[in-house]
C-alpha cells in the first residue's frame, strides 16, 4: 500500500536574516577582543571592573536579544524574563559590598 | 418571569484562554522559565564567589612581583596563563579567550540551525547541527585540559603553612597544584569556586551536546519533516544560547575581573 509522505516545501535562506547574524557574531567577537585590550592595559580596580560588566551586559543583551529571539518576542515575555533579573543585580551589589565589610583587620 | 437575564456580550480576552499571551508556543515558554531558574542557580554561585572574593584581601602591588599565597586572593590572569604544547611560556587568558570563541561561534551556528528549521530545509539543519555538536566538543576537551592543569599545578610549588594536629605546630609543606582542600594558587576558597562554577558550567555544555545530537539523530530520521515542524531545534537552541551567555559571565567574574 502506498504510503503517502507529508509534502515538505524548503524555503530558500534568508540571506538577509543570516547577514543580520554574522553581524551579531562580529559584535560579539569585537566587544570581547576590547575586553582583552582592557584587561591587560588598565590597573586592576572599581573602574576596571565596571568597564568589564558593561562590556559584559552589552555581550549578554546581543545574545538574549538576538539569539534567543527575546527582542522580537511579545512585551510581556520581555518584561516578563527581564524584570526578575533586578533581584539578582541586588543581590550582586549587595553581597558584594557586604563582603568588602567582612575582611578582617 | 419576573427575572431577566441580561445578553452580556463579553469580548474574549487575551488572558481568558484559548491564546498564547505571551505570544510563543507551551514548550518554547516553559523552557523560557528553566532558563529562568538556571539563571538564578548560575547567578547564585557568582555572587557567592563575589562576596567571598571581596571579603579576602586582594593583592597589594606594593608586595612587588606578585606571589601566589593563601593570604590573598590570585590575580586570574596569572593563574590561567597557560596554552597547550607550550609548556613554560606564558599566554595568560589565550587559552580560555579561545574558548570563549568556540563557545560563541557555536552558538552562531545552533542560530544558523534554527534559521534553517523556519525553512524546513532539513540538509542545512544537519549541517549546522553537526557544527554545533562539533564546537560543544571542543570546548570539553579545553576544558578538560584546563581542569588538568589546574589540579596537576605548575614547576614550582608554593610554601603553605599547614597546622599539623599530631605535634600541634605549623608545618611548611610544598603545594603543587589544586584540590577542593588546598591549592597553590590561593585561598582554598578560590579552587572551590572554580571547580564548582567552571564544573556547573561544564556539565551544562554537556549535557547541551547531548540534546544536540538528540536533535541532529531527530533531524537526520526524519521526525520533524514528518512533524510538520523544527520547532524542537528552537528549544534547544534556547538551552545552548544560555550556555554561551552564562559562559560569557563567567568569563567576565572568573576570569577578567
Amino acid at each position: 500500500m502506498a504510503h503517502k509522505e507529508p509534502e515538505i516545501v524548503v524555503l530558500p535562506p534568508n540571506t538577509e536574516k543570516i547577514k543580520q547574524l554574522w553581524r551579531v557574531a562580529l559584535i560579539l567577537g569585537i566587544v570581547t577582543g576590547i575586553e582583552f585590550v582592557i584587561a591587560f592595559t588598565l590597573p586592576h580596580g572599581p573602574a576596571k571592573t565596571f568597564l568589564f560588566v558593561i562590556l559584559t551586559i552589552v555581550k549578554a543583551g546581543y545574545i538574549v536579544g538576538e539569539f534567543m529571539h527575546l527582542r522580537y518576542e511579545v512585551k510581556v515575555l520581555f518584561w516578563a524574563v527581564l524584570i526578575p533579573m533586578i533581584f539578582v543585580v541586588w543581590m550582586l551589589v549587595a553581597f558584594v559590598y557586604e563582603g568588602t565589610k567582612m575582611i578582617p583587620n | 418571569m419576573d427575572h431577566s437575564t441580561a445578553a452580556v456580550t463579553h469580548e474574549k480576552g487575551l488572558w481568558d484562554g484559548g491564546a498564547s499571551p505571551m505570544g510563543i508556543s507551551y514548550g518554547k515558554l516553559m523552557m523560557w522559565f528553566f532558563l529562568m531558574s538556571d539563571a538564578f542557580t548560575f547567578s547564585g554561585l557568582l555572587i557567592t564567589y563575589g562576596l567571598v572574593r571581596s571579603s579576602n584581601p586582594a593583592w597589594d602591588p606594593a608586595l612587588g612581583e606578585f606571589f601566589f599565597s593563601t593570604a590573598h586572593w590570585p590575580i586570574p590572569e596569572k593563574v590561567f596563563d597557560a596554552i597547550p604544547f607550550f609548556h613554560g611560556v606564558e599566554a595568560p587568558l589565550v587559552f580560555v579567550g579561545f574558548m570563549t570563541f568556540v563557545l560563541i561561534m557555536s552558538s552562531v551556528t545552533m542560530v544558523l540551525a534554527v534559521e534553517a528549521g523556519h525553512r524546513m530545509d532539513r540538509a542545512a539543519v544537519e549541517k549546522w547541527m553537526l557544527w554545533t555538536i562539533i564546537g560543544g566538543l571542543t570546548f570539553l576537551s579545553c576544558q578538560a585540559w584546563e581542569w588538568t592543569h589546574f589540579i596537576v599545578g605548575t614547576d614550582t610549588p608554593t610554601v603553605s603553612e599547614v597546622f599539623n594536629v599530631k605535634t600541634g605546630v605549623w608545618d611548611k609543606i610544598n603545594v603543587f597544584g589544586a584540590n577542593l582542600h588546598i591549592n597553590q594558587y590561593g585561598p582554598p576558597a578560590f579552587a572551590d569556586f572554580f571547580f564548582f562554577i567552571t564544573g556547573f558550567h561544564g556539565f551544562h555544555v554537556f549535557s547541551g551536546v547531548l540534546l544536540n545530537f538528540l536533535i541532529y539523530y531527530n533531524a537526520v530520521t526524519g521526525l520533524y519533516d514528518r512533524r510538520g515542524h523544527y520547532e524542537m531545534v528552537e528549544k534547544v537552541g534556547l538551552y545552548w544560547h544560555f550556555v554561551d551567555l552564562v559562559w560569557v559571565f563567567v568569563f567576565t567574574f572568573f576570569y577578567l575581573v
